[in-house]
């Protein structure tokens, strides 16, 4: 492979990311799964690296969700979404950053749709003013968190306190980058490296110091698509979809897999649980699974905070292997102490994957 | 334990009555040979292409379908000058792929 072409091909889809002044929408669901992982961005951004990111308590969901399960019409989300930059503008910022690839994806989509439709963003101005007597301002860029934080990557480097480098043979981490479908597959402009080759995810384990890994079914869905989870009775195409990606990945004995979107790691890291309760197989070493890291959470581990601060006993899959071999300190008594020493209940331990 | 769903069989028919076993065991040696997406790169710049037909591309094909023989000939042109791995969008080490073929399909080489 020629390195320098395939830049080439990156070249062709850098978007333009403003380094400062952003406000910030959560995703619906990111907090019930890993909740430190927006509070590790925000911690990461706004206090550490001083950045100009404003969120506020009065947005809501971006209907995404419910629009990709069929459950809501486009007019319904396009409403909810003028809301939300409703909200920006009243808070005087002109770039909108999202928690969440869906959410990212949504947004692009309907300011995509307003521009071949304008009579059709007229109808929703209207629908928002009768809802709510709000207006809005068009965002003048719309970002997905991980673009930003891949925009820092080398400030977040040069304030690094490990590298993604095995301590034990003193070679970088083999790491597998998953994103988001909904992130550059509908709109490859959109995103850093287009659809076929995103480097949001590269970008930063290249920075860092580790290595990516190339699979056969990289860009293959996680396996969430929505209806296929929501849809009890679809939950089998659910699991095989993942199957499939891990059953790819598996020769290439992945340290990590680091994801940009909501459900991946959810859904990569509790499938691993069903596939060896169900199938009895594990895919990491030692019967352990393969650690799913969120970007926020891996630029956390690097900057060298405290894994159990940032979430890291939320996962099913231990992350404890992982930590040795980056030689990350922590202390296993504290696993499950939340704040001020509170204990947070100990999970029981699964019959066939191994935890710590 | 159950879950109340489980791991979906293929609908996938296959209907070739092809026996896959070498094709298997390379794939256990080279696991690199999946992530082909036939793009053709390999064979635009295969400086063998031009006068012998030597295609990596059509190689990884006639293998998944049973033509090993086919296979095997258009390689026997291969210079093993690797330009084909210089220029794979994947990364695939077509040049150690084209060897681990020569190891496994040993009977159809002679």
């Amino acid at each position: 492979m020629i390195y320098q072409g395939k830049q080439k091909i990156w070249a062709d889809y850098q978007k333009e990311i403003p380094d400062n002044h952003w406000f910030y929408v959560r995703s619906c669901i990111r907090q019930n799964f890993f909740p430190g992982a927006e509070k590790m961005f925000m911690e990461i951004c706004r206090d550490l690296l001083k950045k100009d990111i404003f969120e506020t308590e009065n947005h809501t969901t971006c209907g995404g969700i419910a629009y990709h399960c069929d459950t809501i019409p486009q007019e319904t989300v396009m409403t909810i979404v003028a809301r939300q930059f409703a909200l920006m503008t009243e808070a005087g910022y002109e770039n909108y950053v999202a928690s969440c690839i869906t959410s990212f994806g949504n947004y692009i989509e309907i300011l995509e749709t307003w521009k071949e439709f304008p009579e059709l963003e007229t109808r929703i101005r209207e629908l928002l003013w009768k809802a709510c007597r709000r207006e809005f301002n068009k965002p003048k860029y719309v970002a997905h968190a991980s673009d930003l934080v891949y925009k820092y990557r080398n400030e977040i480097a040069a304030r690094a306190k490990y590298r993604l480098v095995n301590r034990f043979t003193g070679e970088p981490l083999r790491g597998v980058e998953h994103i988001g479908c909904h992130y550059a597959k509908m709109f490859p402009a959109r995103g850093i490296g287009g659809a076929e080759y995103p480097y949001v995810l590269c970008g930063m384990i290249e920075s860092w110091g580790g290595n990516v890994i190339d699979y056969p079914e990289r860009r293959h869905c996680c396996g969430y698509g929505f209806r296929q989870y929501h849809v009890k009775a679809n939950r089998g195409y659910s699991l095989s979809n993942t199957h499939k990606k891990f059953e790819s990945m598996e020769p290439y004995h992945p340290d990590f897999i680091l994801t940009n979107c909501p459900g991946c790691p959810y859904f990569m890291d509790r499938w691993q649980y069903v596939i060896a309760e169900t199938e009895g197989k594990t895919y990491g070493e030692n019967g352990y699974g393969i650690p799913v890291l969120t970007y926020e959470e891996l630029a956390s581990l690097v900057l060298g905070y405290n894994p159990w601060d940032i979430g890291l006993q939320l996962h099913q899959v231990a992350v404890e292997p992982l930590l040795d071999k980056i030689g990350i300190e922590y202390d296993p008594a504290e696993k499950y102490k939340g704040l001020n020493e509170k204990e947070i209940m100990r999970p029981e331990l699964p019959g066939v994957l191994r935890c710590c | 334990m159950d879950f109340g769903f489980k791991l979906s069989p293929s609908s996938a028919i296959n209907l070739d009555k092809v026996n896959l076993e070498k094709f298997e065991e390379l794939h256990r040696a080279e696991p690199d040979v999946y992530k082909c997406m036939a793009c053709g790169s390999c064979t635009s710049t295969c400086p063998a292409n031009k006068y012998s037909g030597m295609s990596m591309r059509k190689v990884i094909l006639a293998l998944q379908r049973g033509k090993e023989k086919d296979a095997v000939a258009m390689m026997k042109n291969c210079m093993l000058c690797g330009k084909c791995t210089m220029v794979c969008p994947r990364g695939i080490n077509t040049r150690h792929l084209i060897l681990s073929i020569c190891r496994i399909y040993e009977e159809e080489v002679k």
